[in-house]
């Protein structure tokens, strides 16, 4: 009996997370990535100890975006040593059930950066999390899944293209400006000195809903784009 | 046993481009259940496509093919499930023991008592000493070993080799005949591409060539199989 949808995702989500435990590779390379950006640009927007206002939220997405873009790239190219994909796609299994296995396994990539990063930013440009923390927290999982959703989807389909490393970003960054644009907007409304939450929580339902509209269509079409 | 059971895969006019590029032409071909059909043809004869194609991983651009009453759209799930694959890259995780790759996709296959079954398929690939050693660390000829262990692990009816015995010495490859002779004769369907015509000898029941796209039959008669193949090609040149 083959295994049912959510255990399936399980199965492939926890062989990721085995593999990156044992090499750390995608862990590494992110969070020293994401801290790298995050310090390059407090030089430039820290003047006088006095950060700009707003940029706090802007870094924070850049980061999360381009060291997120980092980890989906090697996470596929993992699985193209040794076509491995191929042999998930042959498996008898729910092939939606897949793409959400890999998109957990990204999941936690994502939450060991955001788990770096916030506390970087925090300090580097002296914002407080008095009072929002709760909200930051739920726009970074939201912003977070409909990153990687769209991600790993995009992520699957390039994987055999011999272009996927320059097409990856060319594809994802447009398709992620919603989440950027309500990420960064309702992360601004929080860090500030009076912090806006009803605004932070319109952003934060837009995210849910992007994250609806396009979880579904990814698990409705990965079958179909993976096909062939 | 596998969850769907036939005893035959016949294609039926199959054909397949990419683009512009036609790799089968109206191929058609039956293999029944207890016997292994050796594919023997040059570099981009379009083996591998029609591997592909059977192995449910493509779609034939045009024609069908039948897994006794099924096609692939009819059965799905369960069909790759009565299907084995050893490819050519030999689709392991080089960051996981031998052990888990092989729990990791009986997993996926359902495959009951899984413990065990990892446990035999070790023995199996003669790597049970080296059941908690990573799969990148091995040779080729190991991972070769582990990966057709890997292909077999849930018994499928239909079991497709690319290239089997690349990376085996001599032993080893006289053990994987031994292995896919006693499939075939526990009722398995076996189809396997080779360019090894020595190895294959022993092997193979049915012999057909590919050549640009198109199958022809090795007829079965004076000669060594390679003779056999190389007769073959001169006549359709």
């Amino acid at each position: 009996m083959t295994p049912g949808f959510f255990r399936t995702a399980w199965i492939v989500a926890r062989k990721d997370l085995v593999v990156e435990a044992r090499s750390r590779e995608l862990v590494y390379t992110t969070v020293f990535f994401a801290v790298a950006v995050v310090l390059i640009f407090s030089f430039s927007f820290v003047v006088d100890a006095k950060p700009l206002t707003d940029a706090a939220a802007g870094i924070l997405w850049v980061a999360l975006a381009f060291s997120g873009t980092l980890a989906l790239g090697r996470t596929f190219e993992r699985e193209r040593q040794s076509e491995t994909l191929k042999a998930l796609l042959l498996a008898p299994v729910d092939r939606s059930a897949l793409y959400l296995g890999k998109l957990i396994g990204m999941l936690a990539i994502m939450s060991m950066v955001v788990a770096v990063v916030v506390p970087l930013v925090v300090v580097l440009f002296r914002v407080s999390l008095d009072g929002v923390f709760w909200h930051l927290l739920a726009l970074l999982v939201t912003g977070g899944l409909g990153f990687a959703g769209v991600g790993t989807l995009f992520g699957a389909m390039l994987n055999r293209s011999q272009s996927r490393d320059v097409l990856l970003p060319v594809v994802l960054y447009p398709l992620t400006v919603p989440v950027m644009i309500a990420g960064v907007s309702g992360t601004a409304a929080l860090l500030t000195a009076e912090p806006n939450l009803p605004r932070a929580e319109v952003w934060l339902s837009m995210l849910v809903l992007f994250d609806a509209v396009f979880l579904t269509l990814a698990l409705w079409v990965f079958d179909a784009v993976m096909a062939e | 046993m596998p969850d769907l059971d036939f005893s035959s895969v016949r294609v039926v006019e199959v054909s397949r481009t990419y683009g512009r590029r036609r790799a089968l032409a109206k191929v058609s071909l039956e293999a029944p259940a207890g016997r292994v059909l050796g594919l023997f043809g040059p570099n981009g004869a379009g083996k591998s496509t029609l591997l592909n194609i059977l192995a449910t991983l493509l779609s034939p651009s045009t024609g069908q093919v039948h897994y006794g009453e099924y096609t692939s759209a009819d059965a799905g799930d369960a069909l790759r499930a009565s299907i084995g694959v050893l490819g050519h890259d030999l689709f392991l995780y080089p960051d996981l023991t031998a052990a888990e790759n092989l729990a990791f996709f009986g997993q996926l296959y359902g495959v009951r008592d899984i413990n065990a079954r990892v446990a035999e398929a070790l023995s199996l690939a003669r790597l049970t000493d080296r059941a908690d050693d990573r799969a990148g660390g091995f040779s080729r000829g190991l991972r070769q070993r582990l990966a057709l262990e890997r292909a077999l692990l849930h018994t499928p009816r239909l079991v497709l080799l690319d290239e089997p015995f690349t990376g085996l010495d001599d032993a080893s490859a006289h053990i994987l005949i031994g292995r896919l002779k006693t499939l075939a004769a526990d009722g398995a369907i076996v189809i396997m591409a080779t360019h090894d015509f020595d190895t294959a000898e022993t092997l193979v029941d049915d012999a057909v060539c590919v050549d640009r796209g198109r199958v022809h039959p090795i007829p079965p008669g004076a000669g060594t199989l390679r003779e056999r193949y190389r007769r073959v090609l001169q006549e359709i040149a």
